[in-house]
């Protein structure tokens, strides 16, 4: 299972909903 | 979203969703609802499990049954260990009733039961399917 991560969310929100895919949302506050 | 790096986006989804703590994963339809939620480290087996179980939801909302009990048995056949893997078996049969109308799809899930995760709510929760 490959999870392509993006971080422009209100865009990968609104492709998701012209693509019809689901979206993983990850809060996250590991070491970058 | 990374807590500092995005601190705005963080704050204003964290909000929206009602994310409250780290790590917080969740699964969203297409539409942007929230089908499932991951909160707290987990190993690799078990957050790879809660995904797939996430997947399932999703699909099981969609009304997409096939594709839903692909996906929970896929739960219970790969991560059989896992804390999600009651959950998929409950849900599988569910699916497979929802495709099928056929109620031996839940008898026999109840009888699964019978065989492993006895002791797990979803154990309980299906009982009352039995035969």
């Amino acid at each position: 299972m490959e999870i392509n991560w993006r971080h422009d969310v209100d865009q990968v929100l609104k492709d998701a909903k012209a693509q019809d895919k689901p979206v993983l949302l990850d809060f996250s506050a590991a070491p970058m | 979203m990374h807590v500092r790096e995005q601190a705005a986006d963080f704050q204003r989804f964290g909000e929206r969703y009602g994310a409250q703590w780290t790590p917080t994963i969740l699964e969203l339809d297409p539409q942007g609802a929230e089908q499932h939620r991951v909160e707290g480290f987990l190993e690799t087996n078990d957050f790879l499990a809660q995904l797939t179980l996430g997947l399932g939801k999703t699909a099981f909302k969609a009304k997409k049954w096939q594709d839903a009990e692909k996906r929970f048995r896929e739960v219970v056949d790969r991560y059989p260990g896992s804390d999600a893997a009651a959950e998929a078996l409950y849900w599988a049969g569910v699916s497979r009733y929802k495709a099928s109308g056929d109620a031996s799809a839940l008898a026999d899930t109840a009888a699964a039961f019978g065989k492993r995760y006895r002791d797990s709510p979803w154990a309980k929760k299906s009982s009352i399917w039995k035969a």
